[in-house]
């Protein structure tokens, strides 16, 4: 996809009037999700600009230490989308994701980070307009949940340089 | 002619349990050569130093310092800053100093939920004046200062700089040789942020069970360790318990595995991994064998507690950290 109208079109669809834009990352599959973004893309369909799509070759790719990388570099939200269950190019890759997300869910959840953060689609090559619906409905959900870390909240690195201050108590 | 000065050495501890004092003890009779070797310049848990003996010392004239346990305190960071200056090496000792450790853990709460339930809501509290700990307390002989409590625990490395790590809960007597001998010994020191005394392979690889792990190890659901008794000489893994051997460090001769105990995963990472807990979890969800999601949901309850299980000493060194806080001020 060509990368300038990418940037145009996002400036375009920003809601006035609210200060936060959830950044979403997304993790599509090469053979399915990936190819269903492409054909939203080469149908026109108007889909949210927040999420950086990143295209790996299946989603049992996904070590979930990119799920939690992403939002220790500042994602609001990631998404995970991989071929309908039987529809692996790899024959079982999406159930090893599968697997993977539903305990990595509940590892979040004891970590504070709320469900609507992290999602998993299956979404075929043909499914273009699910891709459009899943994005626009997390983009809005992620902007009712407001961002990831709360500005008060000092990401881990930054914290522990600023320890060494004396700090007020709560 | 003096005789050559031996390399003077600094042994200090944070948040820890003094298992790892222990393990320095633990050496036995090697601890003699060790201090044939070098000399003891500090180590509050044995030898009577004060911390004014260390400051006045000049920058950089020791020659390691080896710090365990996890930074809670102010009073920890303090004293991690302080050995830095004074020290041409700072390693940190243990899996506490290494990633967080078990005192991690305490990233799912925060200063005040930790003393609330302490010092008020614990059963076994009896506090009816409501004290809490405090910095500052004026005393009759005059105000005392007490360390800060953070809200976040860290590894060393989250407040000093580090040159190398020693890995374990705590690190053995064989590691912490192997290690002492990497730093002292005659060869040339090991590249900055090597994890010492340890290979770089995952334990299975030293594990005398791994010959009977299947090469494709699929698993119908998993057994928590009081639930079962183990058959002896067959790979644990492979009998259903969360072992976490394949995403964790070789170097402690699989201790806790040759005891009937699956791996917690003490030695951390790997070296090319960033974040224990997410490599872990990705071990053990893969090797379920279930297509089926409410059958998937349900063999995976037997994680009983996923934190626990898979950053029961990395929490702080994990991508996130902590749990997130939202909503303190409302």
């Amino acid at each position: 996809m060509p990368k300038e109208p990418f940037e145009d079109r996002s400036s375009r669809s920003i809601p006035s009037g609210s200060a936060f834009e959830p950044k979403i990352v997304a993790f599509f599959c090469n053979w399915c999700t990936y190819t269903a973004a492409d054909l939203a893309g080469t149908s026109r369909m108007h889909y949210a600009p927040n999420v950086r799509i990143i295209r790996v070759m299946c989603s049992g790719r996904i070590d979930p230490q990119f799920v939690l990388k992403a939002f220790h570099e500042g994602a609001d939200g990631v998404l995970i989308g991989g071929c309908h269950p039987g529809d692996c190019h790899y024959q079982e890759g999406n159930y090893k994701a599968l697997r993977r997300y539903k305990l990595l869910k509940r590892l979040l959840a004891q970590l504070g980070v709320e469900e609507g953060r992290l999602r998993l689609e299956w979404i075929a090559a043909s499914e273009g307009d699910k891709v459009k619906r899943v994005i626009d409905e997390m983009t809005e959900e992620i902007r009712r949940l407001g961002p990831f870390r709360p500005s008060e909240a000092e990401p881990v690195e930054k914290q522990a340089v600023l320890a060494g201050q004396p700090r007020e108590a709560r | 002619m003096m005789a050559e000065a031996k390399p003077k050495v600094a042994f200090y501890w944070c948040a820890s349990c003094g298992g790892c004092e222990e393990a320095v003890v633990d050496l036995a009779e090697d601890l003699l050569k060790v201090v044939e070797a070098v000399e003891l310049a500090f180590w509050p848990v044995a030898l009577d130093f004060k911390r004014e003996d260390v400051e006045r010392l000049p920058d950089g004239s020791l020659a390691a310092a080896f710090i365990n346990g996890a930074i809670r305190l102010s009073e920890h960071e303090e004293m991690a800053h302080l050995l830095r200056r004074k020290a041409q090496l700072v390693i940190a000792y243990g899996s506490c100093a290494h990633l967080g450790g078990v005192p991690g853990l305490a990233n799912l709460h925060d200063r005040g939920s930790i003393f609330q339930y302490v010092y008020r809501d614990a059963p076994s509290v009896a506090n009816p004046e409501g004290v809490f700990p405090q910095e500052r307390f004026p005393a009759e002989e005059g105000e005392l200062e007490l360390p800060a409590f953070w809200d976040t625990v860290k590894a060393l490395d989250q407040v000093v700089e580090v040159d190398y790590y020693v890995p374990g809960c705590p690190p053995t007597p064989k590691v912490t040789r192997a290690a002492i001998e990497a730093l002292f010994g005659e060869g040339e020191l090991p590249p900055k942020g090597t994890v010492l005394g340890a290979g770089t392979r995952a334990l299975c690889h030293e594990c005398p069970l791994n010959e009977t792990k299947p090469d494709k190890l699929l698993l119908e659901g998993f057994k928590r360790v009081h639930e079962v008794i183990p058959e002896p000489n067959k790979c644990l893994l492979a009998q259903g318990l969360i072992c976490l051997g394949p995403a964790t460090r070789e170097g402690c001769g699989a201790l806790c595995i040759s005891a009937n105990m699956p791996c917690t995963g003490c030695f951390g990472p790997l070296d090319r991994v960033r974040d224990y807990g997410g490599k872990a979890l990705s071990e053990i969800a893969s090797i379920l064998n279930s297509n089926d999601e409410g059958e998937i949901e349900r063999a995976l309850e037997k994680v009983a507690d996923p934190v626990g299980t898979f950053y029961r000493y990395s929490l702080p060194r994990s991508f996130l950290g902590r749990r997130i806080r939202r909503g303190d001020r409302p």
